[in-house]
């Protein structure tokens, strides 16, 4: 086994375990800071693939953005679903037959196919060339640049539609409370 | 080197835990946790196969980075829907919020 192997299984223990906390957790704010490790994992997994503006990417968006925004809304929700009640649905036995039947499947697909089963390399590339390709593609009438303005408009779009949505009630919308 | 099924591996068994999670969890704020792990689970695979497959080519990498905008805003709405039913409704169990029910 060599070096790189061991990281890669050691990353992919914490990014896997940490992730069946976050489902296992009964309380959800420590689910929350489990999610942070696993995010943390997958961004190692990135720099691991030789990717690293996205391992970058993964730390300022999704630990930086995402989870702490889901950690805001366990704390702005927090007195419903105390850590000593139902965390489970009446569906959790079915839930967790299907997710071992599609890893099951998955797995045995995966292994199945000559072309990917162990043996295969990763082709050579040149990281820092990459980067600045990446960089330009993204502005590049001819690549990638109506996808990048598509998703400026989306994320536009979302944070209007998040604003909307979250804003505090008017009193003139008292009366559609219902209870 | 690192063989390429190991990581598809990870990925399926990563995105098969967010799928208990999504399917299990009665909190809305634990579903959109484990959605967040399946996005990341399909983004991790989306780089595998870049790396395996094409890494001269850049476009695996812009195709990542697109799906990090969809989750960002995936992550806003969803969170501000929560926070919307729970001024409401005063709950956030997932079974309780029944209004599109028959």
């Amino acid at each position: 086994m060599t070096a790189m192997q061991a990281i890669f299984l050691l990353l992919g223990l914490i990014t896997f375990l940490s992730a069946v906390m976050v489902v296992v957790s009964p309380q959800l704010i420590h689910a929350g800071l489990w999610l942070v490790l696993t995010l943390a994992g997958v961004a190692g997994l990135f720099v691991l693939l030789e990717a690293p503006f996205l391992a970058v990417v993964q730390v300022v968006i999704y630990i930086g953005a995402i989870a702490i925004l889901i950690i805001f809304a366990i704390m702005l929700t927090r007195r419903m679903l105390r850590e000593d009640g139902r965390q489970y649905n009446n569906l959790w036995a079915g839930a967790v037959t299907v997710s071992l039947i599609l890893f099951a499947v998955l797995t045995f697909l995966v292994l199945q196919e000559p072309s990917l089963a162990a043996g295969s390399e990763p082709l050579q590339a040149e990281t820092s060339v990459l980067l600045q390709d990446l960089g330009r593609s993204m502005v590049d009438v001819d690549r990638f640049i109506i996808p990048f303005e598509v998703a400026s408009i989306l994320l536009l779009a979302a944070l209007i539609g998040a604003i909307y949505v979250a804003r505090p009630m008017m009193a003139s919308e008292e009366g559609d409370r219902e209870e | 080197m690192i063989p390429l099924s190991w990581y598809l591996i990870l990925t399926a068994a990563l995105f098969c835990v967010g799928l208990f999670g999504v399917l299990s969890r009665r909190n809305a704020v634990a579903i959109l946790m484990s959605i967040e792990l399946m996005l990341n689970a399909v983004i991790l695979n989306l780089i595998v196969f870049w790396r395996y497959g094409q890494p001269a080519d850049i476009s695996g990498q812009v195709f990542a980075l697109i799906v990090f905008a969809v989750a960002a805003s995936e992550a806003a709405v969803g969170l501000a829907l929560i926070l919307s039913i729970y001024r409401r409704r005063s709950t956030v169990a997932a079974d309780d919020i029944n209004m599109l029910k028959w």
